[in-house]
């Protein structure tokens, strides 16, 4: 398991600053989840973790820095699932989950029996070797969601980023989605830091969410102390009702203005 | 266990299944290498006239092999490359920047260069190409859409813009040096079908530098099919990788295309051709494509010897029938993807 610091973190793209000395420190094996409106700066701080935005400030893996790794070192720490993965429609399922273990691999060597193997236990896990020999183009969203989450995981990187990983699946899917990223982080003591926009999903999962706009972060902690309505309303400008549960989960309720 | 057991069996079937094409496709190329020595215009050949096989044949199947085979190894790691499935060392201007590049060291003089340690021929031929492929990905990056079909459109608008300036440059830089007009002319058209040993010698250390450059990058290009961001969270150093494979991908076109002159299409009829048979996967594809074009272009120089009587046909006209036709279906294709 590993811990994630990210410390006075500033990403910029050109001469806008998108994300504003974010400071954030995930114990081992913890769930964060980056809220806010669109433009927040949610995924731009998923991608200065992954190595793939220009930023300054620390972002320390146990204590020591990632910005000293090489990009190949840094991907045996750091899994990165994007908001809309490319799935090149030809990719045969297997193919594309042994991506994954590209770490591991010499730069002019193959995959070795090991990589293959793990591969296809991989799949197994996830119920996804019946698929192993399907072009990605023949697989339905749900699957293919499961085949990227499996990309990261053959990585067996000890940190999951997930962009808006439930954005294009349904109900039923996006469920599915976050019960196996959830049984994964406890199997394998993941440490994980998600983005997403459904506020009652992120409550549900998460240890922890950090609600951020315009590239600052505004409060961070529990779901019930963050996901307040007199919140929600000030930066995304919504009208929710919020509902506390029995059993402590919290509900985001979109409320008619007229 | 049992789901273990059935998941490895049809790991090894899959893979055993597309393995028989490599041999099949080395037989075929065998084959074209016999047919291309037997076939010409002087007739069946007997015993009596070996010299002619070895002297004359022979370096021009052996050239179409080595031209064949980079031009549709290039095409196929353009493809990868850039993720556009109409890469083409053609299209990209590659052809047109070498011959820019040629035009200038034949108005300096070939005189002039003989005494020089290296021949600056193929050199300038390389440069003119890498800077007119440099600035046609530039323009198609800076102007077309991320990762869709218009940005595919945009490279190759790109590269039309650019082989025209090239070849306007070319143009006043010829009408300039009367002179030269035939030699350049003549270096454009090719020579194939006057090949020697001599050219053969001259174009192979380059054309198999480059491939096998290529061929060791062919995880990294199926690591680039999923996109810069995604290939570079998974550990690698995206533009060094992209950089080494344009730069061996121009160095072996410019060679072929310093011998062979104006043969398009070749890289795209060659990997689609692949693709569509044995699979997308540039594991499979680069090594089938160095098979098959060389293959392809040894049998593509036949007609042209015995079509037309007299003068013979070129076989960019050959190619460009074939591959004109070809290319309109890969535009089509939505599903054929880099």
């Amino acid at each position: 398991m590993s811990s994630v610091a990210l410390s006075r973190l500033s990403v910029r793209y050109g001469k806008r600053t998108v994300v504003h000395e974010y400071t954030e420190t995930i114990k081992p094996g913890d769930w964060l989840c980056l809220i806010g409106p669109n433009g927040a700066g949610k995924s731009s701080i998923l991608r200065a973790v992954a190595g793939l935005a220009a930023h300054t400030g620390e972002i320390n893996v146990d204590g020591s820095p990632l910005r000293l790794r090489t990009s190949r070192r840094r991907a045996e720490l750091v899994a990165y699932v994007p908001q809309s993965p490319v799935l090149p429609h030809e990719m045969l399922a297997f193919e594309y989950v042994l991506l994954g273990r590209n770490p591991y691999v010499s730069y002019f060597g193959g995959e070795s029996a090991h990589d293959r193997a793990m591969v296809h236990n991989v799949l197994r896990r996830l119920d996804l070797d019946q698929f192993a020999d399907r072009e990605l183009g023949s697989l339905s969203g749900g699957e293919q969601q499961r085949l990227v989450i499996a990309r990261a995981l053959a990585q067996e990187a000890p940190i999951l980023l997930l962009d808006e990983p439930t954005s294009a699946l349904d109900i039923g899917h996006q469920q599915q989605a976050l019960e196996l990223v959830d049984r994964l982080r406890r199997e394998n003591g993941l440490t994980v830091i998600s983005a997403m926009h459904d506020l009652t999903l992120a409550g549900l999962y998460a240890d922890r969410l950090a609600l951020l706009h315009e590239g600052h972060l505004v409060v961070a902690g529990t779901a019930a102390q963050v996901l307040r309505a007199e919140t929600l309303a000030e930066f995304y400008g919504v009208s929710v009702t919020v509902h506390h549960e029995p059993d402590g989960t919290v509900v985001v309720v979109p409320r008619r203005v007229s | 266990m049992a789901l273990a057991t059935t998941s490895l069996d049809t790991d090894s079937r899959r893979v055993s299944g597309r393995n028989w094409w490599l041999p099949a496709s080395i037989v075929l190329l065998i084959g074209a290498f016999v047919l291309g020595a037997c076939i010409g215009p002087a007739g069946r050949i007997s015993s009596a006239n070996w010299h002619l096989i070895w002297s004359v044949r022979m370096p021009r199947v052996a050239l179409a092999a080595l031209v064949g085979a980079m031009l549709s190894i290039a095409g196929a790691s353009y493809q990868g490359a850039f993720r556009n499935p109409l890469a083409d060392p053609y299209l990209l201007g590659v052809a047109s920047g070498a011959g820019l590049g040629a035009t200038i060291v034949f108005v300096i003089g070939r005189a002039n260069t003989n005494g020089w340690l290296i021949d600056p021929l193929p050199l300038a031929a390389f440069v003119g190409g890498l800077i007119a492929v440099m600035f046609t990905y530039m323009v198609g990056a800076a102007f077309g859409a991320s990762s869709s079909s218009r940005s595919s459109i945009t490279l190759v608008l790109a590269g039309v813009a650019v082989t025209s300036l090239a070849t306007a440059i070319q143009t006043f830089v010829l009408y300039q040096n009367n002179d030269v007009i035939r030699e350049v002319y003549s270096w454009i058209l090719g020579r194939l079908n006057t090949a020697t040993w001599q050219d053969v010698r001259l174009v192979a250390p380059y054309i198999v530098i480059s491939s096998i450059v290529l061929l060791l990058h062919r995880r990294q290009l199926d690591l680039l099919r999923v996109g810069d961001d995604e290939a570079a969270s998974l550990g690698m150093q995206v533009g060094r990788v992209r950089l080494i494979v344009v730069i061996a991908a121009t160095l072996g076109t410019a060679a072929a295309v310093s011998v062979s002159g104006l043969i398009g299409f070749v890289g795209i009829v060659v990997p689609h051709a692949v693709r569509m048979m044995a699979g997308a996967s540039y594991k499979r594809l680069l090594p089938l494509t160095v098979v098959l074009g060389a293959t392809f272009l040894i049998l593509t120089d036949i007609p042209g010897r015995v079509l037309t009587h007299g003068a013979e046909t070129p076989i960019g006209v050959v190619t460009a029938f074939f591959g004109a036709p070809f290319f309109i279906v890969v535009l089509m294709n939505k599903r054929l993807a880099p």
